[in-house]
């Protein structure tokens, strides 16, 4: 069996973001990096698989800068077989139409029968790029997973809707999952799996080589929210802190009437 | 201008959402017409045509046969936009839309800006100003976002479609929500921990700033996901809705979907170590604090009151 997982490297959303110079993205130095969240929940769901149906093989691709390697790295240390990285200092400036033509240029190649992605990025949010490349392909797609079987080539699966409810759904393979945050409990990598991982290939290709399409979406500015907000902001030593919020919860509420 | 608004239905039920859409197309000035898979039993508010498929267990969710249905109503009505709530819904069937349109997909917009869109990045720390270079765009509209004063209303000119099932997704049925063991809709004050509290043990802490309060205590989605709280705490879209008259978000960084959960609190108090945390757009107050100094010591004065 062939698998697939696409993963995306973040910033860590605590950071503070600045605006680049092009008025287009956020500035991306002095950042702390990491694998978007959704996306560990897809390498732990490609990892069990992998598992259970024994004979497989498990790629991890992923679109950006040489920095994003180190990212993949840890998804080898989770139990990935290999790595494809496209090389793309300018990933950011792709939209997730260009983003999934890559991939399922690349996918389509390879005849993967399943492909697991995040549901979607957490710095873009855009939930698409996963149904773009199955529908590119011309396979099935089921989104938001929040739980996942395989059996005999066939998904058993189910998506999350608002409040809770689930929704059970089928498909087969070959087909291409998005994975909802707490599919699964995503495995830290260990010690003696990070030193394997060093040792598994991780092949670069550059973006020139796949005929990047040109983006259909257009970054006209990034601007940080305007603050709208009323609300009283207060710093300083915790007892002081603790002190002024109890006078304010006397004053503003009812809690300790 | 003209929109193509695809309405939500489930179970038997018209989702809310089509109040939003009506109301984002109205902002635009564009003329619209409507698409749903639901029932004559429960037709929105709307003065324009609304295309109606009947939804039966095979056609309900049936991304493949929405779309189709969508692209031949597209074919008729000829529209520059379709437009789509952001969820769960939405979300699935908006791509599917979009490339077989060839279209420039616009994802959770917030805001209409000189006539362009607006869709937040990271966390809602920026917000991205777009524009489609297709001649169609397929968009899809944060909850919440473009919710009207007041309802719309008018009955719809009805035209039906014919729907066949068929497809390469088996829907088999809805799973009801688990049953909810603490129901925080009713609680007035709630105390909420957020991943920043780090590791489990230190749920504790929130617990008795909520018994010093006299509340319940709650928990976002990162904190039930690893367990450390059960499902029945969790406030959010994709948990419970809360209204109290106090909200402590202790180490929440005040995500959307967290956000649509609690933000009626009457008074939001927020407790976070980084001064530009989202929840500080809808906080009363923001304390910028490790909550690990400052929630035992909060809760060791309110015991001494
Ligand atoms: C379809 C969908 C549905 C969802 N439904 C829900 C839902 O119902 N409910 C929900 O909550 N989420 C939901 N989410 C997830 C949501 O997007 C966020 O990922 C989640 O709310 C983040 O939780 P958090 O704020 O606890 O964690 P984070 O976003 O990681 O924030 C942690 C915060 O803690 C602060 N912090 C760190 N250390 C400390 C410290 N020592 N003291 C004080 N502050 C500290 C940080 O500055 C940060 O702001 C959903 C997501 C999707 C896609
Ligand atoms: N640059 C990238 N490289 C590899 N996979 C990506 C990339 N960008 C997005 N993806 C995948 O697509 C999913 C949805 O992303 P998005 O459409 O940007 O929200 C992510 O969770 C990843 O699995």
């Amino acid at each position: 069996m062939k698998i697939l997982v696409c993963i995306k490297q973040v910033p860590d959303m605590e950071s503070k973001f600045k605006v680049n110079a092009a008025g287009n993205w956020y500035e991306e130095t002095d950042l702390a990096w990491r694998m978007n969240e959704y996306d560990e929940y897809a390498v732990e769901q490609a990892v069990q698989l992998k598992t259970q149906v024994g004979d497989a093989d498990l790629c991890v691709l992923c679109i950006g800068s040489d920095r994003v390697k180190e990212t993949m790295k840890k998804a080898l240390a989770m139990g990935c077989d290999r790595g494809f990285h496209i090389a793309d200092d300018e990933s950011h400036l792709k939209d997730p139409f260009a983003i999934a033509s890559l991939i399922a240029g690349y996918a389509k190649e390879q005849s993967f029968d399943l492909i697991f992605t995040g549901m979607q990025s957490q710095d873009r949010g855009s939930a698409q790029v996963g149904v773009l490349v199955a529908e590119m392909l011309g396979i099935p797609s089921l989104t938001t997973l929040v739980e996942f079987s395989y059996a005999d080539g066939e998904i058993n699966a189910k998506r999350e809707l608002e409040g809770g409810i689930k929704a059970k759904v089928s498909c087969k393979t070959p087909a291409l999952v998005t994975c909802q945050l707490g599919l699964n409990t995503p495995r830290y990598p260990t010690l003696p799996n990070i030193m394997k991982a060093k040792k598994k290939e991780l092949l670069s290709t550059p973006v020139a080589e796949f005929n990047p399409v040109a983006a259909i979406l257009e970054t006209l500015q990034v601007a940080p929210p305007e603050k709208k907000g009323g609300g009283l902001i207060l710093e300083g030593d915790p007892a002081e802190l603790a002190d002024q919020l109890i006078k304010i919860l006397k004053e503003k509420t009812t809690a300790l009437a | 201008m003209k929109t193509l608004l695809i309405a939500e239905y489930r179970d038997g039920k018209l989702l809310g959402t089509s109040s939003e859409l009506i109301n984002f197309s109205a902002q635009l000035g564009a003329g619209s017409a409507m698409f749903l898979v639901g029932s004559e039993n429960a037709l929105p508010g709307y003065s324009g045509k609304l295309y109606l498929a009947e939804a039966t267990p095979a056609t309900e969710f049936n991304p493949g046969l929405h779309k189709q249905l969508i692209l031949e109503v597209i074919a008729k009505e000829q529209p520059q936009m379709v437009v789509l709530p952001h969820s769960s819904y939405g979300w699935d069937l908006a791509p599917r839309l979009a490339l077989a349109l060839n279209a420039a997909q616009i994802s959770e917009v917030v805001e209409i800006k000189d006539g362009t869109l607006v869709v937040p990045s990271c966390n809602a720390k920026l917000r991205r100003q777009v524009k489609a270079t297709t001649d169609i765009s397929v968009v899809t509209l944060q909850g919440g976002a473009f919710t009207p004063a007041d309802d719309p209303t008018g009955a719809p000119e009805v035209i039906k479609l014919e729907a066949t099932s068929g497809g390469d997704i088996q829907f088999k049925g809805y799973e009801a929500a688990a049953a909810t063991a603490v129901d925080l809709s009713k609680a007035e004050i709630i105390v909420s921990a957020g991943r920043g509290i780090g590791k489990p043990e230190n749920l504790q802490m929130i617990e008795n700033l909520a018994k010093a309060l006299k509340g319940e205590y709650g928990a976002s989605r990162p904190v039930v996901d690893a367990e450390w709280a059960e499902q029945s705490r969790q406030v959010g879209t994709t948990g419970q809705t809360v209204t109290p008259k106090l909200y402590v978000a202790c180490g929440i960084s005040g995500a959307i979907q967290h956000l649509a959960g609690m933000k009626k609190s009457e008074f939001v108090l927020a407790i976070n170590t980084d001064k530009d945390a989202p929840i500080g757009e809808i906080a009363d107050v923001l304390a910028v604090a490790d909550l690990k100094q400052l929630v035992p010591i909060l809760t060791e004065k309110l015991n001494a009151l």
